[in-house]
């Protein structure tokens, strides 16, 4: 049996500052199928990003993982040295940031871009890679892609330039994207472009995709499972109509619950009492005890770890036999 | 009655995006003009929720940025509680205003200060306008403002860079806050936040409202956060005001075929893993906009009227289509513009 394409097995990432060393993930685990796209949502701080950047190999001092590890087709690739690495990025994993600015140079034309990426990660011939980069911009969508590709990327707009920065991600053919906030920026018609487009790829090439955004619609329509984190830890993970529809896990009930909606009647937004603890003071047992309506006695001292009690993974003590009173899950 | 706090008349901002010089003088290419803003009126009561919406690139940051006057409009006018900010009215007229004005910058990022503690940005306002003397009452309600959105008096002590996208966002409404402002600009306050923590922005936004009658003009594309906290609502379409709605009256009845692309673009929770109406189309080249109607390239029911006249602005929206009474009720199937590719499926 061929492993996940991505396993991240037990990843702890700790920062060291002045105040301490704060551990921004805790024993992180998932993983990610060939062409499948798992979503990640939860509370801002959550270390949805830091996740992605330990995949991709970029934490940068003063962080370090600092345990587990993270396996790429059943190889290692957290502890390779940073110019294999680096050779990883860009050819095997690609990525998309939420601002296509910072990936753009302004300064150079759209195609140049595009040809020297191309070129860095094959031996393509300077003529074959222009006409691969204009073969991608078409497979994103963008229209006459032979005239846009010398254009600059101010010439384009929003979405656009969104697009071209998938399309970077995509020259080298990876085998995994990780997308950080990819439509954050831009309104739902060009949300809906770019999601059409992630989703082509993980179909025709089998791409498989890590989608962080912070929008439960995009996520409902684009993802097969979903990872809810908070504090540094996996929560919950699951089929997206599960988790969507019928979360487990109380903290993940209340974000669902604090979407908005087209057709809400309600003045005021549902919302989950108190805030996330900061990386210095996390609780001990279940990070989300002190906020939790249904805590209980193991809640604020032994860690829930994520188990598949029921429906799916579930990192909660309300559904764990050995402890739960009847009923309380309800 | 009293009139209203922001009246906006006219307003239009042209940008030369030309190449450089140089270039220009090579490649004999003409100077080239982007109308980002063309004619926007519209006014914003005391103590109302004012919302803009439209795809990216229509003008939405622009407008505001020409309301609270970082960016100096080519035409028009921007008056605020009865003191023309554009014209010539007196510098300490003009000055006592902007006091009382704040904007939460759609970028968290750009705009806080790197090399600023965030307690120090935070307290910026307070000390600026000397609302607060002494330190220790500073920091208390630095303190209390942190705790107001959802971070921890503590991390006062810390930097932008060691906080996520969201922490950051956080850190700018609590300065906004900090001024005592009666009147904020927000431009896309809540799209770097997780839902919980917008649920708890946006409540808080409404209960400061509520209690020191606060006045907003709220800038975002997600809808259903504007309809929850709007009370009128302005679509832009390639830098006008195509159509303004009373509240949630535009969700029930829009009458610009735009907005109805934009409602009918929404994603839908209840039918997870179904592929949304795709739009079609995009915003055309501002530079070189379209005749007539702007979106009349887009629109199934333009006929020779649309691409020759600018609609007017009558019945609080700009159509031809909906002044001749010709535009069906139901969903809007849209076109897909010459020389513009549909995405394939
Ligand atoms: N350079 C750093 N130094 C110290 N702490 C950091 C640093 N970078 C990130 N952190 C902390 O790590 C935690 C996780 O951050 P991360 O950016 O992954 O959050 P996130 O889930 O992506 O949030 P958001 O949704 O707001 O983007 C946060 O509490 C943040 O303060
Ligand atoms: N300084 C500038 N120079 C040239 N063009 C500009 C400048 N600022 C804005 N524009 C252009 O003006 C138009 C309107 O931009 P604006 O930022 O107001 O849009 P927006 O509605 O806020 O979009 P978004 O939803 O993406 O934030 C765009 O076409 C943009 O490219
Ligand atoms: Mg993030
Ligand atoms: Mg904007």
């Amino acid at each position: 049996m061929t492993p996940p394409l991505l396993q991240v097995r037990d990843l702890t990432v700790e920062f060291a500052t002045r105040r301490g060393v704060l551990r921004a993930l805790d024993r992180v685990s998932f993983d990610i199928g060939r062409g499948e796209v798992l979503g990640v949502v939860g509370e801002s701080g959550a270390g949805k990003s830091v996740t992605g950047s330990a995949v991709i190999g970029l934490i940068d001092r003063p962080g370090r993982i600092a345990g587990g590890e993270i396996l790429l087709d059943g190889r290692r690739i957290d502890n390779l040295p940073p110019e294999e690495m680096r050779k990883v990025r860009g050819k095997r994993i690609g990525m998309i940031f939420q601002d296509p600015l910072t990936s753009l140079n302004p300064l150079y034309r759209i195609g140049d871009q595009l040809v020297e990426t191309i070129r860095t990660h094959t031996d393509l011939s300077a003529s074959a890679a222009r006409r691969r980069a204009i073969d991608l911009l078409a497979e994103v969508g963008i229209p006459a892609p032979e005239k846009r590709i010398d254009g600059y990327p101010h010439q384009f707009s929003g979405g656009m330039r969104q697009r071209v920065v998938i399309a970077l991600a995509l020259s080298a053919e990876p085998e995994l994207i990780i997308a950080d906030e990819p439509t954050t920026a831009l309104d739902v018609s060009v949300q809906a472009q770019i999601i059409t487009v992630l989703k082509r790829l993980c179909r025709d090439h089998g791409t498989a995709v890590m989608l962080v955004t912070h929008d439960m619609g995009v996520i409902a329509e684009t993802a097969d499972r979903v990872a809810v984190m908070y504090a540094g830890r996996v929560i919950e993970i699951g089929n997206v109509a599960d988790v969507v529809q019928n979360p487990l896990h109380p903290y993940a009930k209340g974000l669902m619950g604090a979407i908005p909606t087209l057709t809400g009647q309600e003045r005021r937004l549902a919302q989950i009492p108190g805030s996330m603890p900061r990386l210095s003071a996390i609780p001990p047992g279940c990070p989300f005890n002190p906020r939790c309506p249904h805590a209980y006695a193991p809640c604020p001292t032994i860690r829930p770890d994520l188990t598949n009690y029921d429906r799916h993974p579930v990192a909660c003590h309300l559904y764990d036999p050995a402890y739960a009173p009847e009923g309380v899950a309800a | 009655m009293t009139p209203p706090l922001v009246e906006v008349r006219h307003l239009r901002r042209v940008f030369d995006v030309s190449p450089p010089f140089l270039n220009r003088l090579i490649e004999r290419a003409p100077k080239q003009f982007l109308k980002a803003v063309d004619d926007v009126s519209f006014d914003i009561a005391r103590g109302e929720t004012f919302a803009l919406v439209g795809e990216s690139g229509s003008g939405k940051s622009t407008v505001a940025r020409m309301v609270v006057g970082l960016l100096e409009p080519t035409a028009g006018e921007v008056t605020i509680d009865g003191v023309k900010m554009t014209g010539r009215a007196p510098a300490e007229d003009r000055r006592r205003v902007r006091r009382r004005m704040q904007m939460i910058f759609q970028d968290p990022y750009a705009s806080l200060n790197p090399r600023w503690r965030v307690d120090r940005i935070v307290a910026e306002p307070i000390r600026a306008f000397g609302l607060i003397q002494g330190e220790a009452a500073i920091r208390e309600r630095v303190g209390e403002l942190l705790g107001l959105v959802g971070l921890h008096p503590d991390d006062g002590v810390k930097y932008p860079h060691e906080f996520s996208g969201g922490q950051r966002q956080r850190i700018a409404i609590a300065r906004a806050l900090a001024s005592d402002a009666e009147f904020i600009v927000c431009d896309e306050p809540t799209s770097a936040l997780d839902v919980s923590v917008q649920a708890q922005i946006l409540n808080l936004m409404r209960d400061l409202q509520d209690r020191l009658g606060l006045t907003y003009l709220f800038i975002s594309h997600n809808l259903a956060v504007v309809r929850h906290m709007a009370s009128r609502i302005g679509v832009m379409y390639l830098g006008r005001v195509v159509e303004i709605g009373e509240g949630r009256g535009l969700f029930t009845g829009p009458k610009h075929p735009y907005t109805r692309m934009l409602l009918d673009a929404v994603p839908d929770l209840a039918h997870i893993g179904r592929r949304r109406e795709p739009v079609r189309g995009e915003i055309p080249n501002p530079i070189n906009p379209p005749s007539g109607c702007t979106f009349n390239p887009r629109c199934p029911y333009a006929n020779d009227r649309c691409r020759a006249e600018i609609p007017p602005f009558l019945e609080s929206v700009a159509c031809h289509g909906y002044h001749e009474r010709r535009i069906p009720t139901g969903p809007v199937e849209l076109l897909v513009p010459d020389g513009m590719a549909a995405l394939p499926a």
